[in-house]
């Protein structure tokens, strides 16, 4: 069919074109959100749902090390949220998936580290920090206040209202 | 004149710790597996897939397994120090590659040279979750009694092999069998 008839109207060939271009850009769509997202994953109960979606927020993925398994898009984070999937499935709990990842990829893989020996001084830091600046603030505030000059004395007054009683004639 | 002091004192500190920071290379992270036994898998051997290697076979020797696969640009760099190493003829060296297709890997092998004595199949990266592993290439180095005794993230450098590898293959060879 010719794209333009006689008269010069439109073909039914373009609409079809044009139909065909829109699917296409809507398949589009959908392939970059299968690609942004995370795997479907089909759940019995929504609790176990709900326990997948927490764990692969808090496990680390060791790749790209700031972003958590659910963040990220590395092959190691698919291959983990499987795991953590898999597992959820054959009845694990969130202790028992914790502790396999803990056993394989050690303190780093928990997004929030463990209050332990090692890692006081990341606890405690922040706080140590503001308790030292609170008190750097009060040394300073009370330095301050020790170099101020003293008010005038009950005679000085008096002697500055004389004085100015005196030019005020 | 203390007061000129502190903050160049503040300063120093400060630059010690980055300095510090600036050494260390967070790609390395320690690994709990070093000290206990090595994982049990069960793998197709890549050049004859009807074979299969467990480490129970292994039992007895030092061994080193080298993770790598096709698609590894690091893999590429390290392969000569791993095919200078099996010139040696000092330890088992057994590769386990990594989640890459048999028809590559092979490929490879006959491109780069084949150091392993046995390079197994992880095809869907089971066994690397087991053993931890996050970045290709990592070696680790195995005692006599199945333990695993040392780890190596990223790839082996000529003076990572002089001077990490080589002697705890030593030391470990020295090792009697309990």
């Amino acid at each position: 069919m010719k794209p333009f008839d006689s008269f010069g109207n439109k073909s039914t060939s373009d609409h079809w074109i044009r139909f065909f271009f829109n699917v296409f850009f809507f398949a589009l769509l959908l392939i970059r959100v299968s690609y942004a997202g995370v795997e479907y994953h089909e759940f019995k109960q929504p609790e176990q749902e709900q326990q997948y979606k927490t764990l692969i927020k808090e496990l680390r993925c060791l790749v790209c090390q700031n972003q958590t398994i659910a963040d990220s898009n590395a092959d190691l984070a698919k291959d983990l949220r499987q795991q953590v999937y898999e597992m959820l499935l054959q009845g694990k709990n969130r202790k028992q998936i914790v502790d396999y990842m803990l056993a394989r990829y050690g303190d780093f893989v928990l997004y929030r580290p463990p209050l332990k020996g090692k890692t006081m001084l990341l606890w405690a830091g922040p706080i140590i920090f503001l308790f030292l600046g609170l008190l750097m603030l009060f040394l300073y505030i009370r330095k301050k206040r020790a170099n101020e000059p003293e008010g005038l004395n009950q005679q000085q007054h008096e002697k500055i209202s004389q004085l100015l009683e005196q030019d005020n004639d | 004149m203390l007061k000129y002091l502190t903050p160049l004192f503040l300063f120093i500190i400060l630059a010690v710790f980055l300095g510090i920071g600036l050494k260390l290379n967070p790609k390395d992270i320690p690994s709990p597996l070093i000290g206990r036994p090595v994982p049990e898998f069960n793998l197709p051997i890549l050049s004859m897939s009807e074979k299969k290697l467990s480490p129970s076979s292994l039992k007895g020797r030092v061994w080193l397994l080298n993770v790598w696969a096709s698609w590894c640009v690091s893999c590429r760099a390290e392969h000569p120090i791993v095919n200078q190493l099996a010139k040696k003829n000092v330890v088992t060296i057994i590769g386990l590659n990594y989640k890459d297709e048999p028809e590559n890997a092979k490929r490879w092998l006959s491109m780069l040279g084949d150091p392993y004595n046995a390079s197994i199949v992880d095809y869907d990266g089971r066994t690397g979750i087991d053993f931890g592993v996050y970045g290709v290439p990592e070696t680790f180095i195995i005692d006599k009694q199945g333990i695993i005794r040392h780890k190596h993230t990223g790839p082996i450098t000529e003076d990572d092999l002089e001077n990490s590898i080589l002697p705890i293959i030593n030391k470990l060879e020295k090792e009697s069998i309990q």
